[in-house]
């Protein structure tokens, strides 16, 4: 469980997050979500370290990261996989390169066939077994975030944080990018934090979702309670969406049975 | 310029605290070694065959008093060769080829978040991704500057004595007349220092590239103005001081 108390950050002058206090839980898929420049990244940055607070502390399970030694700050980072929005593949090493850098860098001691069983494993988990001597230039948007994910869960982090995972993907792809994403947090029971503006992503696999606006968190609860939240900001960042839009006139107009009606309908239908 | 310099300074100081383990950087060295070392070798091995060869030719040209011994032209272009020639413009070639890989190269990695990736990794990028190069220049750089001036040396003579302007004997003697071995060290530390100034400055100006495509070729650029900059104003002090 990673805990945020009262965090603060401003650039010259500007300040991007205003008093953020919020809890990623164990297990969850913990959803980071608001329009653009509402400092998701920046409160993203603070949590791995890229960037300092200004006020404010962090807590991963006990252990206080700001202002904590360099040893403290080592081990904890050394538990964080992270799923960036490019990828951020090292585009002169082969997939499979990439899923074992963190490995050869993290556990000297493993030998290297456990490393190349390690390696095998992670990427038959998100299912590229096959794509292991390509270069991350020969390889696709959707395969990249899955090496990208393969690479950030290979030295058994406790802690992913994927920032938007989605960009850049068709829907289908996205849905599928979501899943893996979710299943591996159960599966290994991590700490899971996404940024997102994806609502696929929000009702499909918001475990916790936090919703930020203008540098402060004005709401959380899960994806059974964001379409009725009360929040007015919420409610226009939910609804400016047109298939949600869509889903809520449907719902308004036949009631939930046409809700259910619409889903079933084969996509070229609706 | 103070805080830029502050700032260098910082840049360097994370580099060589909290560095990777040995092994890992010396692979990263042997790398780094193969690609600015070995794939220098044909520009520089061009650009000094043929400064040897202009170098002779046109002292040649100066050379009309019948009472100076033709082994004098052997003699100068060894001079400025090793004690010029071979270091500074060897060293303002590898500014133009290894400066603006360095910065290009970094530069790409910070636009695609790739430093990133290694720094919440909690891997020390400075000293992963800028040591090595710095370590590989400095042991490089001297050794290509070897190599340039026996080239430039080579091409004085071939020019010579192919043109018919001097009997080969004559540029031989030249080349061993009042050899002072003291110039050979002085022109590799000149390499060491070129070299340190090279890498040191395009891996700041890669490092910090802010921004996108455009910001990777400004950096790259500015890392190779300043580089050669600051080998000319190095060149000038090292002269001063150790001559």
């Amino acid at each position: 469980m990673i805990e945020i108390s009262n965090l603060e950050k401003s650039f010259d002058g500007n300040q991007v997050l205003k008093g953020i206090s919020c809890t990623l839980e164990t297990g969850k898929c913990n959803l980071l979500l608001g329009g653009s420049g509402t400092g998701k990244s920046v409160l993203l940055s603070c949590v791995v370290g890229l960037m300092k607070p200004d006020l404010g502390s962090i807590t991963f399970d006990g252990t206080v990261y700001t202002n904590s030694k360099v040893d403290i700050r080592q081990e904890i980072r050394r538990k964080i996989g992270m799923l960036f929005q490019g990828s951020a593949l090292f585009d002169s090493m082969t997939v499979a390169k990439n899923v074992e850098f963190p490995l050869q860098m993290l556990t000297p001691d493993m030998s290297l066939e456990e490393r190349r069983d390690r390696v095998e494993f992670c990427l038959k988990r998100v299912g590229l077994e096959n794509a292991g001597n390509k270069m991350p230039s020969e390889i696709s948007g959707g395969m990249k975030k899955r090496v990208g994910i393969a690479r950030a869960i290979a030295p058994n982090c406790t802690y992913l944080f994927c920032d938007e995972p989605n960009s850049g993907l068709d829907p289908a792809t996205s849905i599928k990018i979501d899943e893996l994403i979710a299943e591996i947090t159960h599966e290994y029971n991590i700490t899971t934090a996404i940024i997102t503006h994806d609502m696929n992503s929000v009702v499909g696999i918001g475990d916790h979702i936090i919703f930020l606006h203008q540098g402060k968190k004005l709401w959380d609860g899960n994806k059974e309670e964001i379409l009725n939240a009360q929040v007015p900001e919420l409610r226009e960042f939910i609804f400016s969406s047109s298939l949600v839009r869509a889903a809520k006139r449907v719902e308004e107009e036949d009631g939930p049975q046409g809700l259910e009606h619409l889903a079933a309908e084969p996509l070229s239908e609706v | 310029m103070l805080k830029i310099f502050g700032s260098f300074v910082l840049f360097l100081y994370n580099m060589v605290t909290r560095t990777e383990r040995i092994r890992v950087l010396w692979n990263r060295f042997i790398e780094e070694a193969t690609l600015i070392g070995v794939n220098s070798i044909f520009i520089v091995g061009i650009v000094s065959a043929f400064i040897g060869a202009v170098t002779c030719i046109q002292i040649a040209y100066n050379l009309t008093n019948p009472l100076i011994p033709k082994s004098t032209i052997g003699y100068m272009v060894r001079e400025m060769t090793i004690l010029e020639l071979a270091p500074t413009i060897t060293s303002i070639v590898l500014a133009g080829k290894v400066g603006s890989s360095i910065a290009g190269g970094l530069g790409t990695m910070r636009i695609t978040e790739q430093i990133s990736a290694l720094e919440v990794m909690g891997i020390n990028s400075t000293s992963y991704l800028v040591l090595p190069r710095i370590l590989a220049s400095m042991f490089m750089f001297p050794l290509l500057v070897i190599l340039a001036m026996a080239l430039s040396i080579l091409g004085g003579y071939l020019a010579g004595t192919l043109s018919g302007v001097m009997a080969p004997q004559d540029y031989i003697e030249g080349i061993r007349t009042d050899f002072i071995p003291y110039n050979i060290v002085f022109a590799l530390i000149k390499a060491v220092v070129f070299a340190f100034l090279v890498s040191g400055i395009s891996a700041y100006k890669g490092y910090y590239t802010e921004g996108g495509a455009l910001e990777v070729g400004a950096a790259s650029t500015a890392a190779v103005t300043n580089s050669i900059i600051a080998i000319l104003l190095a060149d000038y002090v090292l002269a001063a001081v150790l001559l």
